[in-house]
């Protein structure tokens, strides 16, 4: 057990490295972060103007999202790449019968990539640009240790629910020869329910009910939530407890997916 | 007047490098430096070198890619560095390990790409793509996308594709690499026709001697920039005296052996490895080895293009 | 002169229609696709939709008038994508060497790298922004005269050269950091959501910059407000609100300018 979890920090570290060489591209995503903040930041500015109380936040919340946002963008991966990109990857090129019969578990070891990963966005694409913003306009930071805590539980299991999606999507390449029409879809579905486009809370009616059931509200929606208080008490627990069944769900059926891809290379040799 | 004429060329390139965490230094790196040469119409140039030599950096200037830090270079009568699209229909190139042609598409659809932005005559065209689908064997292969194509076909296209405008002069980088042997001697087979009827004149670069041996009159030699040398493959032979190697398999191991003109320089078992000058057959040597001893296969290992250079330098000791 | 933009167009227009045989011959992928990029961007609509589910009007805009503002923007930026999208490409290009066989063709790599890979499918984007746009001015009161009318035109050649010139100086950024390609997205797609909403939203520093610095206010808002009789926050000489064509074309200069830097950088270091 300590060899499994000492080989998924190992694994986790070197995903890590391999991002942080990609210095010019960081830097240019920083930027453009920060440029898309900056304009969403003034479109809901305007929106809560008219309406100072939408959607039960006030501006500076609403500002606080939208930076919390562009933070989360790269680290949850919504427009896909990451560890389950290379999945993709492996499968076309039939190397994933290398990572079938390796004695540890495929899911783990490409969760554990894709946690490295995300270290890695949160640490750069997450953090710079929110100092931009912070740097730019009057924000809203959590209010008690307790909630810094739970904030940073949220996005680990932002990250969790997201990978299970992405790889779910990665995974049909088995069966579909090309992927990429899923991806797109999927990361379309990501990008609009997780509230980055515009947050679920200004949802109209049932559209904003059934939005946040879905796994996608993990992405943005309950870590911002948390951040701004809006969980109050044992609320946020509740909350996390939400992000943690659709892990569960999620990874418990990527291994089942993974089962039956498993049994389809070993019967039609790939 | 010569088709290539090169004249003093140099290229620098300044690289900046890491120093400490924020430190920043300039450094000069002299990619090729006073190259001189010329190139007769009809010639068949090979232009061997270790890697990182500046191979590649004098075929850039070649093409007008790279423009020379200083010197004076023509190809065809022009300035590649300001002609270089005018050049363009005059010249053809074959990247090795790059391909010319478009990924996705179906070689036929890339041909014809081509003939629409080199604006081909059609009856130019269709004689030479009768031609070359004729002696490339490319018939089979025109309908698939050339991401599909194994590196032989592939490389029978793009070298198709860059001799389907006529051109005078053609480079070829490294057209043998990684092909099979069948491959590589129907291409020299190709590449000499063409030579010859066609007039084309052909530099290429290559790893492979026998490319030289095979194809070429004249070889250069380029090492750390500078041409090292510059003449017929036999004169580089006499000046390097590179050894060839012969790989004997015994059925039985057994004592190093002794032939004449060969050293033996290595035994494992069965297996034994002679070497004998590379300007000798190597007939009378096998002849004799078969004869006296019980001999299960036999291979010949020809030098290495580093393993000349290294030789030249043992011998004629470099000035400067 | 006039040859060399000719055989240009002519070279760009043969590479595009082989891509466009190319994309055809994968009919359905590529009705998926062209149906899938309508959706897409047709969500982005969907967004301000739901904002106006809480509000009636943002920056003193209604939901017409702003939907005629995101379909200007988004109608130039789908256009200019069509023309050269791919050009973005150009650091992964360099990167693995393949930008040097098209500097060995007898055409410009510019016009190459502009229709490389030309995707039709791209109409998917303009359709919807056409769509949203003629909503707009069908739901619009607007009093048309013949210079309101002659504006649409107007709008969508003008918008769509600037959106142009800004990608073609991301791309030529590139020849300076390959791995940059992001940095453009900043100014395409990030230009295109500003202009998406009235500059009323925005600081009047910020809209005055946007309209002398980086002329982005030109792509849509000026002519807009022309179209809707709306007045001009900033109080400019109506002369200046006119002044797309020398926007556009100091835009393109910068653009040409940084383009041929670029290649010439990469001429002398080769990478």
């Amino acid at each position: 057990m300590r060899a499994t979890v000492s080989l998924w920090f190992a694994v986790a570290k070197r995903s890590f490295r391999r991002y942080s060489t990609y210095r010019a591209a960081t830097l240019a995503g920083i930027f453009t972060n920060s440029v898309f903040g900056i304009i969403i930041c003034f479109v809901y500015i305007a929106v809560w103007s008219e309406n100072p109380g939408a959607g039960g936040y006030d501006a500076k919340d609403a500002v606080t999202y939208a930076w919390l946002g562009q933070a989360m963008i790269m680290t949850v991966a919504v427009w896909n790449g990451g560890a389950t990109d290379d999945l993709a990857a492996r499968i076309k090129t039939g190397d994933v019968a290398i990572d079938l019969y390796r004695p540890v578990s495929l899911l783990g070891w490409y969760l554990a990539s894709d946690l490295g990963r995300a270290l890695y966005h949160l640490l750069t694409r997450g953090l710079a640009p929110t100092l931009v913003g912070a740097a730019l306009f009057d924000l809203r930071y959590p209010a008690d240790l307790l909630l810094s805590v739970q904030f940073a539980i949220a996005v680990v299991l932002a990250v969790t629910v997201s990978f299970g999606v992405r790889m779910l999507v990665s995974a049909s390449a088995f069966w579909l020869l090309d992927d990429t029409g899923v991806k797109h879809l999927a990361a379309i579905f990501a990008m609009f329910f997780s509230g980055l486009t515009v947050p679920l809370v200004l949802f109209p009616g049932w559209t904003g009910d059934l939005a946040t059931v879905l796994p996608w509200a993990s992405y943005l929606q309950v870590p911002a939530d948390i951040w701004l208080g809006k969980h109050p008490g044992t609320d946020a627990w509740a909350a996390l407890a939400f992000q943690a069944a659709w892990t569960i769900a999620l990874l418990w059926l990527c291994h089942l997916v993974l089962g039956l891809a498993n049994r389809k290379v070993v019967v039609q040799g790939g | 007047m010569s088709v290539i004429e090169v004249q003093g060329v140099s290229r620098s390139f300044v690289v900046r490098r890491k120093v400490g965490w924020l430190g920043r230094e300039r450094e000069t790196v002299h990619a090729v430096r006073d190259l001189h040469f010329g190139v007769e119409r009809g010639e068949m140039v090979g232009y061997i070198g270790p890697n990182g030599a500046g191979k590649s950096t004098t075929i850039k200037m070649l093409t007008g890619i790279l423009v020379p830090t200083s010197g004076r270079l023509t190809v065809a009568g022009m300035v590649p560095s300001t002609q270089r699209t005018a050049l363009a229909r005059r010249i053809g190139v074959v990247f090795g390990q790059r391909t010319t042609l478009w990924w996705d598409l179906p070689l036929r659809d890339s041909f014809d790409l081509l003939r629409r932005i080199y604006r081909i005559p059609d009856a130019r065209y269709r004689a030479n793509m009768a031609t070359f689908t004729e002696l490339l064997d490319l018939a089979e292969i025109l309908d698939t996308p050339v991401r599909q194509l194994s590196l032989g076909q592939r490389m029978r296209g793009d070298i198709a594709a860059a001799l389907l405008h006529d051109p005078e002069v053609v480079y070829l980088d490294e057209p043998t690499i990684g092909l099979d042997v069948i491959s590589k001697s129907s291409l020299r087979d190709f590449l000499r026709e063409t030579n010859r009827e066609r007039g084309v004149t052909i530099l290429l670069t290559t790893h492979d001697l026998v490319d030289i041996e095979q194809l070429c009159s004249r070889v250069m030699v380029i090492d750390k920039g500078s041409l090292v040398f510059d003449g017929s493959l036999d004169g580089l032979h006499a000046l390097g005296d590179a050894r060839r190697t012969l790989v004997v398999d015994l059925v039985e191991p057994g004592e190093p052996i002794r032939s004449l003109g060969a050293d033996t320089v290595k035994v494992e078992g069965p297996r034994q490895w002679l070497t004998f000058a590379a300007d000798t057959s190597a007939a009378p040597l096998v002849a004799d080895i078969a004869r006296r001893y019980q001999v299960a296969d036999l291979s010949i290992l020809e030098p290495s293009i580093e393993d000349v250079i290294k030789q030249m330098y043992t011998r004629t000791p470099r000035e400067g | 002169m006039v040859d060399a933009a000719r055989s240009d167009l002519r070279a760009y227009a043969v590479l595009a229609w082989m891509w466009i045989r190319v994309s055809l011959t994968y009919r359905t992928s590529f009705a998926i696709m062209t149906i899938g990029q309508f959706l897409i961007t047709g969500l982005d609509f969907v967004a301000i939709l739901v904002m106006f589910s809480n509000v009636d009007s943002l920056g003193g805009f209604s939901l017409a008038e702003i939907a005629f503002l995101y379909g200007g923007s988004a109608l130039c930026l789908g256009c200019a994508d069509l023309v050269l999208g791919n050009i973005e490409r150009l650091g992964q290009r360099i990167r693995m060497g393949t930008f040097d066989v098209m500097l060995v063709r007898p055409v410009s790599a510019y016009i190459q790298m502009c229709a490389d890979q030309f995707a039709l499918r791209r109409l998917g984007r303009i359709t919807q922004a056409g769509v949203v746009f003629a909503w707009a001015i069908v739901a619009l009161d607007i009093d048309w005269t013949w210079a309101r009318v002659a504006m649409i035109p107007y709008l969508v050649v003008f918008g769509t050269v600037i959106f142009l010139a800004l990608f073609t100086i991301g791309a030529a950024v590139q020849f300076w950091t390959s791995d940059a390609s992001e940095l453009a997205n900043a100014f395409t797609y990030g230009g295109s959501t500003l202009a998406e909403y009235p500059m009323t939203i925005y600081p009047l520093e910020a809209v005055k910059a946007l309209t002398f610095v980086l002329p982005l206010t030109f792509v849509n808002w000026y002519p807009s407000l022309f179209i809707l009789d709306k007045p001009d926050p900033l109080g400019l000489p109506s002369a200046v609100q006119f002044a797309a064509p020398v926007a556009a074309a100091v835009l393109s200069l910068a653009a040409a300018t940084c383009w041929r830097a670029g290649i010439r950088r990469y001429r002398s270091t080769g990478s």
